[in-house]
C-alpha cells in the first residue's frame, strides 16, 4: 500500500460519510413526508378511501297519490313496463337490438340515445332500452330472454293523470328533474325520477315526494357490487285528498267546452273549493312522458292559453260584480241610505266629464236594490262619489279582493284594488274623483281573479265570515290548514240587503240575469253579472252608435262576469263564472253559472261523507338505481 | 508480485470455504430475509389472502437468491475484479441487442427472449457498472483523478448504459444507473472542483436544452408523470389516478393502519400496481405510520451494513463495491418511495425486496453478494496494478 492509496482511502471515508449524511437526510425527508399524508391529512384521506369504496343506490319512494274528496284518484301511479339492457351480458348490442326491433318499436333515435348512454356508463350498469310498454309485450320479453341476450326486464313506476284536461292546471304535472332543480336532496340524483312541476304536484312536492331508501353498498374500482354495508327503507310520499269533487269538475268544464273561461265553485261556509276550473285544458301526462316541440308551441301559442289557470291567476276588471262591494262600503259609510233613490237619466256629469250609464235611456228614479238588480251605472257613480277610494277599497279588501289567500296553488295571483297611495306611487299622480267613479262600477285600475270572486261572493252570502279558498282537505291523512273564519265586521242588515238585491238579479223582473233563473225543488240562485270593457269606447263610437260585441274580433270582446250564490234562503255554495271575450254576463256568464249552480246543489258534494285515505305506509318500490358516479 | 490468489502474504485471510462462510455476517442477511418477509406479507395480502399467485412465486425466488447470495459471496473479490471488464462488455452488448431485437412490452423494449428465458439486460448493467468502475478506479493511480483525460472513460462507461436504456425507454432505469454511477465517482474522490464544475455546466445545459428536451425529447407518459407528481388533481382520472390513489391509499392508512389484509384501497383495485411498484402504499394503508417507518427502519439498518463494510475494506475495489451496492439500494427504495409519496414522478422503480419482480430479486441479491464478497474478503489488500486474469 502506498501514500496515495491511503489518501483515496481517507477521501473515500470522507465521501461515504457525506453520503450517508445526505441519505440520512433523505430518509427523514421521507419519514416526515409519511407523516404529513398519514397523520396531518390522514383523516381526509380516509374520507376519500371511504368515498371511494362506497356508493349509494338509491330506491325511489312512491309518489304520494292525489284523489278528489270522494276518493277518486286525479294522480295515481301505475307500473311502467320497461326493459334495460346490460351490454356487458348482451355480448353484440347491435345483434340484440336489431332482434327486439321485432318486438318493440326501435326508431333510430332511441338507438342512437341507447348507444350513446352505454358509451357514457361502465359495462355492467343496465341501460334503459324502452319504456310503458304494455304488459303483452313485456310478457314476451320475459318470457322469451334467452332470446335476447342481456336483457333486464324492470318495472317502475310512472305518474299518471286520468282526466288531464279537466284537472291540468289544479293537479299539474310532473317532469323530469331539471339543471336548476337540483338540490342536495338524493332523490334528485336518481335518474329518471319526477319532480312536480305545477299544481298541487309543485305546491305539494315536498310531502308527495316522500324519501328514497337507500343501500351503502361496497364497490370496486371498476364500481361493481362487492357487498351490502347498509340499507335503510324509504318512506313514501303522503297521499293528498283534495276538496274538489270531481263529478263537478268534469261536468263545469263540459259546460265551457270551447270557450275560454275560469268556473270556481266554493263551499260559503268553510271555502273548500268543489270545483277550480280553467278551460281550455291541456293533457298533463304529455308533461311526463316528454311533450313535443309542437305541440307546446302549439299551447304557447293559442289565444285561449290552455297552459295558463285563469281561475287563480287570471286578473279581470270585476265590472258590475264589483257593485255589491260599492254597496257594502256606501252602506257602512252612512253615504247612501238604502232607500234612497238617485236619479239616472242615461249619464252623470262630472266637470267636463260625462260619464254614461249603459242604459243611455236612464233607469230614473233608482235605490240600492233596484241599482243592484238592474246594475244602473248611476246609481253607483252618486254611490263611489260620496263613499270615496279609502272606504271601497277597504271594504274590497275586507270581501277578499287584492290579497292571494296563501292559497294551495302556485303563482296565484293577488290582483288589485287601488288607493290613493297607489296612484300616487304608480302613476305620480292624485286620486281624482272620477277615478272613484270608474272604481265604482268595477273599472279602472280594479284587477280580481276568479277564485277572488267566488270568494268575496261567499263572505257575503255566509253571513260575513272571511272564508279562505282551500284546495287540499288533508295530507297524509292529516286534515290540512283548516281554521275557523273570522268575522269581516258587516252588518247583518246590509249583507241581507245586498243578498236580496242579488237574488232580484236573477229572479225579479227587470233583474240582468232574469234569463238564468234557476228553479226547481231545493233550487235557487242570485248572483251579480259583470261585464268587463276590454277597449275604450270612443266618443265617435257613441255618437254612430256602439259596434255590438260579435262584430268584433274575439280579443276585443268584453269578457263576461258572474258571480253568484245558492241556494237564495240559505246560501251554500257561491259561484264565480269568467268567460274570456264572452260577451256580456248576463247572456255569457250567467247562464254558465245557472247549470253549474243546479249540478252543484243537486250533488251538494258539501253534505255527502268524504273519503279519507289510509294512513299507508308500505314499502317504497323496489326500484334499484344507481347513485350516478 | 504474487501470484494470484495467493493469500501467503496474509495468513490471517479466510481461504477455504468453510472459513469463509464463518466470516458471512448473518446479521445482514437477517435484516434482508426480514425485508423480504414484510414483502412476502403484502404480497400474500394483495392477492386477498393468498400465496398463489405472487407470495408463493417470491419466496421460491427468494430462496434462489440466498443461494446466489452465499456462492457470490464466496468467491473471491480479485475474481470478480477480473470479470469486471468483460461483464460490462457483456452487458453492453445485451443492451445494443435489446436495442435492435428487443421485445416490447408496455410501450418500450427492455426484454430480451432468450428461448426459456427472458432477460432484462438493464438489471444485469446495474452490477456490471458498479463492477467496471470499481476497477477502473482502483486501478487508477489517485493524482491521476485530477486529470481529466482519466476522469472521461469512467464517463463514458456510464452514459453508454444509460443512453441505451434511456432510449428503450426506461428512464427511471437510465436515471439509477447515472446517478449510482455518478456516485461511485463521487466516493473514489473526485476532486470538488470537477463537481462544482459539473453541477454549473449541468445547470446551464438543462437552461439552455431543457425546453428543447422536454419537448422533443421526453415522450408524452413521461412528460405526464412529471405533470401529474406536481399537480395530480389536473386529471384526477386520467393520469393523476395512480398517484392520487396512491396518495389515498397511503394517508388512509393513519397512524395504526386498517390492519393486515384491511387495505380498501388495494383490495378494492383502486391502486394499480400493488403488487408491484406501489406496494408501498399497501404497506403503509394496511400498516399506517408504524408499519411504513418499520420497514424504512429496516432499510437504514440494512444500508448502514453496507456503509459499515465499505468502510471496513482494506481494498479500494472492495469499498467502491461495495459503496456502489448500497448506494443502488439507497437509490432504490428513495425513488420508490418517494414516487409513492408523490414527491417523485413515477417511474418504474421497484421497492427492493418488497416488489414482486424475479429480475430485480436476482440483481438485488447478486448485489448483496458482492457486498458480502466485500465483507468477507474486507481485510484482503489488493494492489493497484494487480496483476488479473484478463
Amino acid at each position: 500500500m502506498n501514500d496515495k492509496d491511503g489518501l483515496r482511502g481517507q477521501v473515500f471515508s470522507r465521501r461515504a460519510a457525506l453520503l450517508s449524511l445526505a441519505g440520512v437526510a433523505t430518509f427523514g425527508g421521507l419519514s416526515a413526508r409519511l407523516f404529513t399524508l398519514q397523520v396531518t391529512n390522514g383523516e381526509r384521506y380516509r374520507m376519500l378511501a371511504e368515498n371511494n369504496r362506497i356508493d349509494r343506490r338509491l330506491i325511489a319512494p312512491r309518489r304520494g297519490t292525489i284523489y278528489d274528496r270522494f276518493g277518486v284518484e286525479l294522480a295515481k301511479n301505475v307500473q311502467n313496463f320497461r326493459i334495460m339492457l346490460v351490454p356487458e351480458q348482451a355480448g353484440h348490442v347491435e345483434e340484440t337490438l336489431d332482434r327486439l326491433a321485432g318486438t318493440i318499436e326501435l326508431g333510430e333515435a332511441a338507438r342512437r340515445r341507447i348507444r350513446r348512454d352505454i358509451a357514457r356508463n361502465r359495462a355492467f350498469v343496465p341501460i334503459l332500452i324502452a319504456e310503458n310498454l304494455d304488459w303483452e309485450t313485456f310478457a314476451y320479453l320475459n318470457a322469451n330472454g334467452l332470446d335476447f341476450p342481456g336483457i333486464q326486464p324492470d318495472v317502475g313506476d310512472t305518474r299518471v293523470y286520468p282526466y288531464p284536461e279537466v284537472l291540468s292546471h289544479v293537479v299539474g304535472f310532473v317532469g323530469p328533474v331539471a339543471e336548476n332543480d337540483k338540490g342536495t336532496e338524493p332523490e334528485l340524483r336518481i335518474p329518471g325520477f319526477r319532480i312536480g312541476k305545477d299544481g298541487v304536484e309543485l305546491a305539494f312536492e315536498p310531502q308527495l315526494r316522500g324519501h328514497a331508501g337507500g343501500r351503502d353498498v361496497e364497490v370496486d374500482a371498476s364500481g361493481r357490487l362487492i357487498r351490502e354495508i347498509r340499507s335503510e327503507a324509504g318512506e313514501q310520499g303522503a297521499d293528498l285528498v283534495l276538496t274538489l269533487d270531481l263529478g263537478l269538475q268534469k261536468f263545469a268544464a263540459d259546460r265551457v267546452a270551447g270557450e275560454s273561461a275560469a268556473i270556481v265553485v266554493m263551499d260559503v261556509a268553510t271555502g273548500e273549493l268543489v270545483a277550480l276550473v280553467s278551460q281550455p285544458g291541456f293533457d298533463s301526462n304529455l308533461f311526463n312522458r316528454g311533450v313535443d316541440i309542437e305541440t307546446y308551441r302549439g299551447w304557447q301559442n293559442d289565444p285561449y292559453q290552455p297552459l295558463y289557470n285563469k281561475a287563480t291567476k287570471g286578473l279581470f276588471p270585476p265590472g258590475s260584480t264589483f257593485k255589491v262591494v260599492t254597496a257594502l262600503a256606501a252602506l257602512e259609510s252612512g253615504s247612501m241610505r238604502p232607500e234612497e233613490g238617485v236619479y239616472c237619466g242615461g249619464a252623470i256629469q262630472l266637470g267636463d266629464a260625462v260619464f254614461h250609464c249603459w242604459r243611455k235611456e236612464g233607469h230614473g228614479s233608482v235605490d240600492l236594490h233596484r241599482g243592484i238588480k238592474e246594475s244602473c251605472d248611476v246609481y253607483f257613480y252618486e254611490a263611489a262619489r260620496r263613499t270615496g277610494i279609502d272606504k271601497m277599497s277597504e271594504v274590497a279588501m275586507r270581501l277578499g279582493l287584492g290579497t292571494d289567500y296563501g292559497f294551495a296553488l302556485p303563482y296565484t295571483k293577488a290582483g288589485r284594488v287601488p288607493t290613493k297611495e297607489y296612484k300616487l306611487s304608480h302613476f305620480k299622480s292624485a286620486w281624482q274623483t272620477y277615478d272613484s267613479l270608474n272604481t265604482g262600477i268595477g273599472q279602472g285600475f280594479l284587477q280580481v281573479s276568479p277564485l277572488q270572486l267566488a270568494t268575496m261572493t261567499a263572505r257575503i252570502a255566509n253571513g260575513g265570515f272571511a272564508v279562505v279558498p282551500r284546495l287540499v282537505r288533508s295530507v297524509g291523512g292529516v286534515t290540512h290548514d283548516h281554521s275557523e273564519a273570522a268575522s269581516i265586521g258587516a252588518e247583518h242588515a246590509y249583507l241581507d240587503r245586498i243578498l236580496r238585491a242579488m237574488t232580484a238579479v236573477v229572479n225579479e223582473p227587470r233583474g240582468t240575469a232574469l234569463g238564468s233563473r234557476l228553479t226547481g225543488p231545493g233550487l235557487s240562485m242570485g248572483g251579480k253579472t259583470g261585464t268587463a270593457q276590454v277597449r275604450r269606447i270612443t266618443r265617435a263610437e257613441r255618437a254612430t252608435g256602439v259596434l255590438k260585441n260579435d262584430e268584433l274580433p274575439w280579443e276585443s270582446r268584453d269578457h263576461a262576469l258572474f258571480c253568484g250564490f245558492g241556494p237564495t234562503d240559505a246560501p251554500r255554495y257561491s259561484i264565480a263564472v269568467v268567460v274570456e271575450h264572452g260577451g256580456g254576463g248576463s247572456s255569457a256568464a250567467a247562464p254558465v253559472a245557472r247549470d253549474v249552480m243546479r249540478e252543484a246543489l243537486t250533488r251538494d258534494p258539501a253534505r255527502r261523507p268524504t273519503f279519507s285515505p289510509m294512513a299507508a305506509a308500505g314499502p317504497a318500490t323496489a326500484l334499484a338505481l344507481k347513485d350516478g358516479r | 508480485m504474487t501470484g494470484m490468489f495467493d493469500s501467503a502474504f496474509h495468513p490471517d485471510l479466510p481461504t477455504r470455504i468453510g472459513e469463509k462462510l464463518f466470516e458471512i455476517n448473518w446479521g445482514l442477511i437477517f435484516f434482508i430475509t426480514l425485508i423480504a418477509c414484510v414483502g412476502f406479507a403484502m404480497l400474500y395480502s394483495a392477492a386477498d389472502g393468498s400465496l398463489d399467485p405472487w407470495a408463493e412465486r417470491q419466496m421460491l425466488r427468494f430462496a434462489v437468491g440466498v443461494l446466489v447470495l452465499l456462492v457470490v459471496a464466496m468467491i473471491d473479490l480479485r475474481v470478480w475484479m477480473s470479470l469486471a471488464y468483460p461483464a460490462y462488455g457483456a452487458a453492453l452488448l445485451l443492451l445494443v441487442a435489446v436495442f435492435l431485437f428487443g421485445e416490447i412490452g408496455k410501450g418500450s423494449r427492455r426484454w430480451l427472449d432468450l428461448g426459456p428465458l427472458t432477460l432484462q439486460p438493464s438489471e444485469l448493467m446495474k452490477i456490471a457498472l458498479i463492477l467496471a468502475l470499481a476497477r477502473y478506479f482502483h486501478g487508477l493511480n489517485f493524482a491521476k483523478l485530477s486529470n481529466p483525460l482519466f476522469l472521461l472513460p469512467a464517463l463514458a462507461m456510464i452514459a453508454a448504459p444509460a443512453a441505451f436504456v434511456g432510449v428503450q425507454p426506461d428512464l427511471g432505469t437510465a436515471i439509477l444507473i447515472v446517478a449510482g454511477g455518478l456516485g461511485v465517482v463521487f466516493v473514489a474522490g473526485l476532486q470538488w472542483r470537477y463537481i462544482v464544475g459539473a453541477g454549473l455546466a449541468a445547470a446551464s445545459l438543462v437552461a439552455t436544452f431543457g425546453e428543447w428536451f422536454w419537448n422533443e425529447r421526453l415522450h408524452d407518459y413521461q412528460r405526464l408523470r412529471i405533470i401529474t407528481m406536481l399537480d395530480p388533481m389536473a386529471d384526477p382520472q386520467g393520469a393523476g389516478y395512480q398517484i392520487l390513489q396512491a396518495k389515498i391509499a397511503l394517508g388512509s392508512g393513519g397512524i395504526w393502519g386498517k390492519g393486515f389484509m384491511q387495505g380498501t384501497q388495494s383490495h378494492l383495485n383502486f391502486l394499480p400496481e400493488q403488487q408491484t411498484d406501489f406496494i408501498f402504499t399497501m404497506l403503509a394503508e394496511e400498516f399506517g405510520l408504524m408499519g411504513s417507518l418499520f420497514l424504512l427502519v429496516l432499510y437504514i439498518i440494512v444500508l448502514g451494513y453496507g456503509v459499515a463494510i465499505a468502510l471496513s475494506s482494506r481494498s479500494h475495489f472492495g469499498r467502491l463495491v461495495a459503496s456502489g451496492v448500497t448506494l443502488n439500494l439507497f437509490l432504490y427504495v428513495a425513488i420508490n418511495t418517494g414516487m409513492v409519496m408523490g414527491v417523485l414522478p413515477v417511474v418504474g422503480v421497484p421497492l427492493p425486496l418488497v416488489s414482486y419482480g424475479g429480475t430485480a430479486m436476482m440483481t438485488l441479491m447478486f448485489g448483496f453478494g458482492l457486498l458480502m464478497s466485500v465483507h468477507v474478503h474486507r481485510q484482503m489488500e489488493i494492489p493497484r496494478s494487480h496483476s488479473l486474469l484478463f
